[in-house]
C-alpha cells in the first residue's frame, strides 16, 4: 500500500464469502451440489436496490477490483484506476460488486477446492464450465443480495462475454451492459494461443494429469510458460517495442566475450511467468481458457447475432483498443453491427492506445476514461 | 433553436428508424427522439464530438464514413441524414449513393457555395472565400468538395436521386426575403430532401 491511502481509492476491503445449497446445473451436463462464491463490494446499495453494478473479471482476475485487501498489500485490486470515488464506476454513486468466477482459485469452488462428495480436490474431475454457467452463478449471488437488477453489467474481454451473456440470458436483469476489449466468439488463432498455453501447462511433468495438488507438487514451469504467452499477446508489437526495445538486463555483445545476454523483455516475461506460475492454480487457467474457446455468442441462436440481441432488453457500451490484437477492435465492430441490426441503443467508442489487449486495464488513459466516466454517469441519472 | 435543424426535424416522419452521419455533438438526434419520437444512430469520428454526444445521451458510433456503409442493409432506415459533411468527403456521389441504398429518404444539408458572398470574394479578390460560415483557409479547409445549391441539383440527376423537397436559409433579413427569389444566390446553407424508388 501507498504511504497514505489516495483520496480515490476505496480504501481497505476485504472479501465476502456466500455460500450457495441448491445444486448449479452445468451447460456441461453435470451440478454442482453446493458450492462458495467469494465477492468484494464497494459502495452502498440504495433503498431502491437500483445502484448495483456487477463487475465480471477477465482470464487471470478475481474478486479483488480495487482498494487494499491489507496496509501490507503494494498493489491495489485489477481495476483500480477505474473503480474509486469520482472514477468510471464511481463509489459515491454505484454499490459494486466483483464475484470470483467459479472455477477460480482465489475463493470461489474451483479444481483446488474439495469436493464435498468425496473430501478430495477436484483437480481434474472439476467440470468443465461455460461462460453461461458463470452467468447463472451471478444470478444467483444477485438474488441473495436482493438485487433484482442490475443498474449495469460491466466487464473486459473475457468479462466482456459474461456481461453479454448476461443480457441475453436474463434480459430484465440489468438496464446497461457494458463491453470492453471483448468479443462475441474466439477467432481460430486466439484458441491456437489458448491451446499452446494449455500445452504448456500439460506438458509439465508436474502437471499429473490435474491432479498435481494430491501428488504435493505444481506444474510450475508450465504455468508460467503458459502466462509468458498470454503476456505476448495481451501487449502490442509497438507497446513492447515502446517499454523494452532491445534494451539489455545483464551481459554485452561486446566481441572476444561469451557472456550470456538477457534482454529486458525476456526477463520481463520470465518474472510474470514465475510470479503467475504460483499465484494462480494451473487447472483454473485451463478452465477458464476452454471457457473462452467454447463461447459464441450467437451459437444457439442460429448463428445469428443479430437475432441473439434482439432478446436483449439493455442498453450497450462497447469499447475497443486500437493496438488490441488479441480481440481487435473489428470484433467489437460486429457486436456493435449486430446490435445496430437489432435496433438496440448502443454508443462505441474506438480508442487509440499502443497497450495491446491489455489497454483496458491500464491507468491514465484519458478518453477511455472520458468516455467511460460520462457513460457511467448517465447510467447513475436515468435511475 | 438551429433554424436548418427545425427543417430537417420537419421533413422527418414520425417513429422513424434514422441514421446520421457524421452527427457532431448529436445535438439533432436528440431533438428528432424528442420531437418525433425516433430511434437512431449518429455516426461519427470526432473523439471530442463522440464525448458530447455521450453526454447528450445519444446512440454515438465512432465510425469512418469515408469506407461506406456496407454494415447496413439495403433500406435499413427511414431516414439518413448528412448534416454539414458531405463537402468534407472524398466522393460525395458515392456517398450519396451508399445514403439512397441504406434510407428510404435521404436529408443533405451544405454551405451553399453559390452565395453571394463567395462569389463577390473570387470575383473581387481573386482569393478562395473565407467567411464566419468557411472559416479556413483553401489549404486547411475540411471542405474538400465544395458545391453550389445548383451543383447538387445536378449530381442528383446524375445519380439518378429524386429530389423531394430543398431549401436554403439566410441569416439577415433581406436575405431571407431574397432567398426564395434566387436561392443559389442568397441561401447561405442548403438543405435537400432526397429518394431513390
Amino acid at each position: 500500500m501507498p504511504e497514505s491511502i489516495p483520496a480515490d481509492s476505496v480504501g481497505i476491503v476485504s472479501a465476502q464469502t456466500m455460500h450457495f445449497d441448491e445444486a448449479l446445473e452445468l451447460a456441461c451436463g453435470r451440478a454442482l451440489q453446493s458450492y462458495d462464491l467469494v465477492y468484494e463490494s464497494y459502495g452502498q446499495l440504495n433503498e431502491s436496490k437500483s445502484n448495483a453494478i456487477l463487475v465480471c473479471h477477465a482470464l487471470s482476475g478475481n474478486q479483488h477490483l480495487a482498494g487494499y485487501n491489507s496496509a501490507e498489500d503494494k498493489k491495489p485490486g485489477w481495476w483500480d484506476a477505474y473503480v474509486g470515488p469520482g472514477k468510471a464506476l464511481d463509489t459515491d454513486k454505484f454499490f459494486i460488486i466483483c464475484p470470483n468466477n467459479l472455477g477460480g482459485c482465489n475463493g470461489s469452488t474451483g479444481p483446488s477446492s474439495i469436493n464435498p462428495e468425496n473430501g478430495k480436490i477436484w483437480g481434474s474431475d472439476f467440470p468443465h464450465l461455460r461462460v453461461r454457467d458463470w452467468v447463472h452463478s451471478q444470478a444467483r449471488l444477485a438474488d441473495k443480495l436482493g438485487i433484482e437488477q442490475w443498474a449495469a453489467v460491466v466487464g473486459g474481454s473475457l468479462g466482456g462475454m459474461q456481461a453479454m451473456r448476461w443480457a441475453l440470458e436474463y434480459p430484465q436483469r440489468l438496464r446497461h451492459c457494458v463491453v470492453i476489449a471483448s468479443s462475441m466468439k474466439l477467432t481460430a488463432q486466439n484458441i491456437a494461443f489458448n491451446e499452446t498455453a494449455r500445452s504448456a501447462i500439460q506438458s509439465d511433468p508436474n502437471f499429473c494429469g490435474g491432479d498435481y495438488l494430491e501428488q504435493n507438487t505444481l506444474p510450475a514451469r508450465g504455468l508460467g510458460v503458459a502466462r509468458m504467452i498470454g503476456h505476448i499477446t495481451y501487449l502490442s508489437d509497438d507497446g513492447m517495442g515502446k517499454k523494452f526495445g532491445r534494451e539489455l538486463r545483464s551481459g554485452t555483445f561486446a566481441q572476444g566475450t561469451e557472456e550470456p545476454v538477457e534482454f529486458q523483455i525476456e526477463s520481463y516475461l520470465r518474472y510474470q511467468g514465475s510470479k503467475f506460475s504460483t499465484a494462480f492454480d494451473a487447472n483454473t487457467y485451463i478452465l477458464m481458457t476452454k471457457a473462452l474457446d467454447y463461447f459464441d455468442l450467437a451459437r444457439e441462436y442460429n448463428n445469428d447475432a443479430a437475432e441473439a440481441f434482439s432478446h436483449a432488453k439493455c442498453k450497450f457500451l462497447v469499447i475497443s483498443f486500437t493496438s488490441d490484437w488479441r480481440f481487435a477492435p473489428e470484433r467489437s465492430r460486429e457486436i456493435v453491427d449486430a446490435l445496430m441490426q437489432a435496433n438496440k441503443d448502443v454508443v462505441y467508442a474506438e480508442i487509440e492506445s499502443h497497450y495491446g489487449h491489455d489497454a483496458f486495464l491500464v491507468a491514465n488513459q484519458a478518453r477511455y476514461e472520458d468516455i467511460f466516466k460520462n457513460y457511467m454517469n448517465k447510467v447513475s441519472q436515468c435511475g | 433553436m438551429r433554424l436548418d435543424y427545425s427543417i430537417v426535424a420537419n421533413w422527418v416522419a414520425n417513429g422513424s428508424q434514422v441514421l446520421d452521419l457524421g452527427c457532431g455533438d448529436g445535438v439533432l438526434l436528440k431533438r428528432l427522439e424528442q420531437e418525433k419520437n425516433t430511434h437512431g444512430y449518429g455516426l461519427e469520428i470526432d473523439p471530442e464530438k463522440i464525448l458530447r454526444c455521450v453526454q447528450n445521451d445519444v446512440n454515438v458510433i465512432e465510425f469512418d464514413i469515408e469506407g461506406g456503409l456496407s454494415s447496413f442493409a439495403d433500406k435499413r432506415f427511414d431516414t439518413v441524414i448528412m448534416s454539414q459533411a458531405i463537402q468534407t468527403l472524398k466522393r460525395p456521389d458515392q456517398a450519396l449513393a451508399e445514403m439512397l441504398r441504406v434510407g428510404r429518404e435521404c436529408i443533405i444539408t451544405f454551405p451553399n457555395f453559390g452565395h453571394w458572398k463567395a462569389r463577390l470574394m473570387l470575383a473581387t479578390k481573386g482569393r478562395m472565400p473565407v467567411s464566419d460560415l468557411l472559416p479556413y483557409e483553401w489549404y486547411n479547409t475540411p471542405n474538400i468538395h465544395f458545391c453550389t445549391f445548383k451543383d447538387f441539383d445536378q449530381m442528383c440527376k446524375d445519380i439518378g436521386a429524386r429530389v423531394i423537397n430543398r431549401e436554403v436559409i439566410a441569416t439577415n433579413s433581406w436575405g431571407q426575403s431574397l432567398r426564395g427569389m434566387c436561392p443559389n444566390l442568397f441561401g447561405e446553407t442548403a438543405l435537400y430532401r432526397v429518394s431513390k424508388d
